[in-house]
């Protein structure tokens, strides 16, 4: 079985970021950058499959800028076979992204797409299940549990209130949740194996993909800033000033 | 626990300017001479740059040796001098302006670039792996391995997913062996594998002890209106002297409407309830600093100990199978108040030793005594030696009379008066007990221009993987509260720029409580705690601050 990795390349979960001035977005000027930690988790559990003896190959992806290549690298050190770079410099959008994966699906003919369910940067939360819709493929989403067994993807799902089990169909499409396992670190000859490993440079283009903008930012600014609280005499007090100051009750 | 070891010619510890000019020269001179040199770079921080803070003006002297066409490869080198200010804050409101002729020569800044430091090494890494050097961030050397002879045979890097009790996680990752015929400890200022070399080998037997700064920095985007890109400004004076502390301001307008302002607080202060984090908060309202922050927002924050002692605490760089570079021996300018140029020389002087003696068919774990007499042919220790009076005159006789001393000599003599002055009381010795020393108090932070430690924290990115050993470790649990808390009044809630010590209440009893997850990996606790009871060790690779632009 081979599986496909899409993964993203996002500002570290360590960094807090900072809106630039013009508010046109975030500035990631010499910022760390890192995998998105769902797709590090998407990375880890297709390796998993690999080491179980399920898949036979896993193959990373990711789209924008030949940076991007880290990441990629990242992956390959954590298991991966080979890599694949969708190479372009613009702003990708999840549609635009969907799209493309579509089309390296196409290409690779993988029989598990697992992706993180959303990246820390945008949370948009909609690339594994666009994918779904563009490919048909049948989707089990928030993934916390996935066993293959009997021609099917069995999936744990997180929904609200609960877990809920179903089986897809191969080829099927998986997006992570936190609890679906903890990443493994990278061990120095890992690393250096990866390296050597392959990375193909591909552009949307040659996918005969063409990216659009289909969401427009208008502003990015900083949440409001929490003023400082008081300390209340009474009871009485309390219920005053929350009726009258904060007009909550 | 069999580990497993890979093979280098020369490992380095640390990507600094060090680390990563030895690693850039190795690689360099093995090209050039057709000869095969296998160089990696081990860094703690998750990426190169990550730990690093600085001013910084940058005197670009062993980077035009390193790589002739900094410009042409794109070196983050964007904003030259172009004026210099002088103040001597007299109080709270008041300074004068110290005319630029009698300031000593050495602290001239023309011709000089305003950089992030980190940036810089973010840059020198890039042109690192280039050449071929396999950097690996977020790997810590946490150990030093010896051959049977006692020459230094590499080091180890730290175990991943411990956890706090030291039982390994799921996914734990044992520590990995890194051989090499030569080690290059370029840790920065008080690395504690450099500490443990020092110790071992007698390095510093025939030098004085080593003294130290604590360097805090801010960053800020100000009003374009009150920018001046390429302005550097330094004082001294108040508020440090109210404690009869010591130590300088610095503020340098970057581009991009940035300026990084800071304070570096002498650690040979007497006491204890000196806190450097506050005196960095309240200099900030000074007019002649805050003119230029107000309407202003602070975008980042950083703390690292610095050496200062100089020539004369300079320990011997060489040991059998390694070298000591840049400021894990301490070649800091002090004169300059700048260290990168001459750390990256001792880096490149390192190399260049290096490759000479694989030349003459050295197989590696020798003594390259050849690296002292080379270093010292070097412009890098003309200037030293040329300084080395200049923290000592300082200490001795403060900032006024030791101000002139320096100016005399620099201005007027050249830097050729055949006296050396000495210094030979440890910082931490330096420390007076609470009840001989006069209080200070501290405003509140008003959350424009001065803020409180723990979102100073927040915006240094700082973070360690949960549940692993405490990496702030004591010697004898007891002396925190027996001798600390009782003689000192817990000094180190105070000269910690992180909050990382508390003084908490348990049961009615006083307790140390490390809250080690806070640490910025500035190492002062290492050389500051009275008592030497606190020993810094290298945590999870990864951890500790994520600085960017500084």
């Amino acid at each position: 079985m081979k599986v496909l990795v899409p993964i993203k390349r996002v500002v570290d979960f360590n960094i807090k970021v900072r809106v630039k001035a013009d508010q046109s977005g975030i500035d990631l000027a010499n910022l760390k950058m890192s995998m998105n930690p769902f797709c590090e988790i998407a990375v880890e559990e297709a390796v998993r499959l690999k080491e179980a003896g399920v898949a036979e190959e896993v193959i990373a992806v990711s789209i924008g800028e030949s940076v991007c290549q880290e990441q990629l690298r990242a992956a390959l050190a954590l298991g991966a076979d080979r890599a694949i770079l969708v190479e372009t410099n613009e702003q990708a959008q999840p549609l635009s992204i969907a799209k493309v994966l579509k089309a390296v699906v196409k290409k690779e003919a993988p029989e598990l797409v697992i992706l993180g369910k959303q990246a820390i940067d945008g949370d948009n939360n909609q690339t594994g299940q666009m994918l779904a819709a563009l490919t048909g493929m049948p989707q089990g989403t928030f993934a916390s549990k996935l066993k293959i067994a009997d021609g099917k993807a069995h999936v744990t799902r997180e929904v609200d209130g609960g877990l809920q089990a179903v089986a897809l169909n191969l080829p099927a499409i998986v997006t992570t949740d936190l609890r679906l396992n903890e990443p493994r670190y990278a061990s120095l000859p890992n690393i250096m194996k990866a390296k050597k490993k392959p990375m193909e440079v591909l552009t949307p283009a040659e996918l005969g993909v063409q990216l659009k903008a289909t969401v427009k930012v208008l502003k990015v600014e900083l949440p409001a800033e929490r003023t400082a609280g008081i300390i209340v005499e009474s009871a009485a007090e309390l219920v005053d000033k929350l009726k009258n100051e904060a007009k909550v009750i | 626990m069999q580990r497993e070891s890979m093979d280098y010619d020369v490992v380095v510890v640390g990507a600094g300017p060090a680390g990563l000019s030895a690693a850039i020269k190795l690689r360099q001179l093995a090209i050039e001479k057709e000869i095969g040199i296998a160089v990696c770079v081990l860094e703690k921080g998750s990426e190169v740059g990550a730990h690093i803070v600085s001013g910084a003006v940058f005197d670009t002297r062993a980077l035009d040796e390193l790589i002739r066409d900094w410009k042409e490869k794109g070196a983050p080198l964007n904003t030259p001098v172009t004026r210099e200010e002088m103040h001597f804050y007299t109080s709270a409101k008041g300074s004068i302006k110290i005319p630029n002729r009698f300031v000593p020569a050495p602290m001239h800044n023309l011709g000089n670039y305003i950089v992030s430091l980190a940036n810089v090494c973010r840059w020198l890494g890039a042109q690192a792996e280039a050449l071929g050097v396999d950097i690996f961030t977020g790997f810590a050397a946490a150990e030093i391995l010896y051959h049977e002879d006692g020459s230094i045979k590499g080091v180890a890097t730290g175990d991943r997913g411990r956890n706090v009790d030291g039982s390994e996680k799921t996914g734990f990752e044992p520590g990995m062996e890194l051989h090499a015929k030569y080690t290059l400890f370029a840790e920065g200022c008080r690395g504690h594998l450099g500490k443990q070399l020092i110790e071992k080998f007698g390095l510093d037997a025939d030098s004085d002890p080593q003294h130290y700064g604590l360097g805090l920095k801010e960053l800020w985007d100000i009003d374009p209106d009150k920018h001046e890109p390429g302005l550097v400004v330094h004082g001294a004076g108040w508020p440090l002297s109210e404690g009869d502390g010591s130590g300088g301001v610095f503020l340098y307008h970057a581009d991009d409407n940035q300026v990084a302002v800071g304070l570096i607080v002498d650690l040979n202060y007497t006491n204890p309830n000196l806190s450097p984090y506050d005196e960095f908060q309240r200099i900030k309202h000074h007019p002649r600093i805050a003119k230029y922050l107000q309407g202003g927002r602070r975008v980042s924050y950083g703390a690292r100990a610095i050496t200062k002692g100089g020539l004369n605490s300079l320990p011997k760089m060489s040991m059998p199978g390694a070298l000591l570079i840049g400021c894990d021996a301490g070649t800091l300018n002090v004169a300059k108040i700048k260290g990168t140029h001459t750390a990256m020389k001792s880096g490149m002087i390192a190399a260049e030793t290096i490759v000479s003696a694989f030349e003459s068919g050295d197989e590696g774990g020798s003594e390259l005594v050849a690296y002292i007499e080379n270093f010292k042919d070097s412009w890098a220790f003309q200037e030293l030696r040329a300084s080395r009076n200049f923290g000592a005159a300082l200490h001795k006789w403060g900032v006024w009379m030791g101000g002139a001393w320096n100016f005399i000599e620099h201005n007027i003599l050249a830097a050729r008066l055949p006296i050396t002055l000495r210094d030979r009381k440890s910082d931490h010795e330096q420390m007076a007990p609470a009840s001989n020393s006069k209080p200070i108090s501290y405003p509140k932070p008003d959350g424009k221009l001065s803020f409180d430690k723990l979102s100073s924290v927040f915006l240094s990115n700082t973070n360690h993987q949960q549940d692993q050993p405490c990496h702030l470790t004591l010697k004898d649990d007891a002396v925190p509260i027996a001798t600390n808390l009782a003689l000192y009044d817990a000094p180190e809630q105070r000269y910690c720029p992180a909050g990382v010590y508390e003084i908490v209440e348990q049961q009615g009893q006083p307790q140390l409580q490390i809250n080690a997850q806070n640490c910025v990996h500035c190492k002062t606790c290492d050389i500051k705690d009275p008592t030497q009871n606190i020993v810094w060790l290298v945590p999870e690779g990864s951890g500790g601050p994520n600085y960017p632009n500084m």
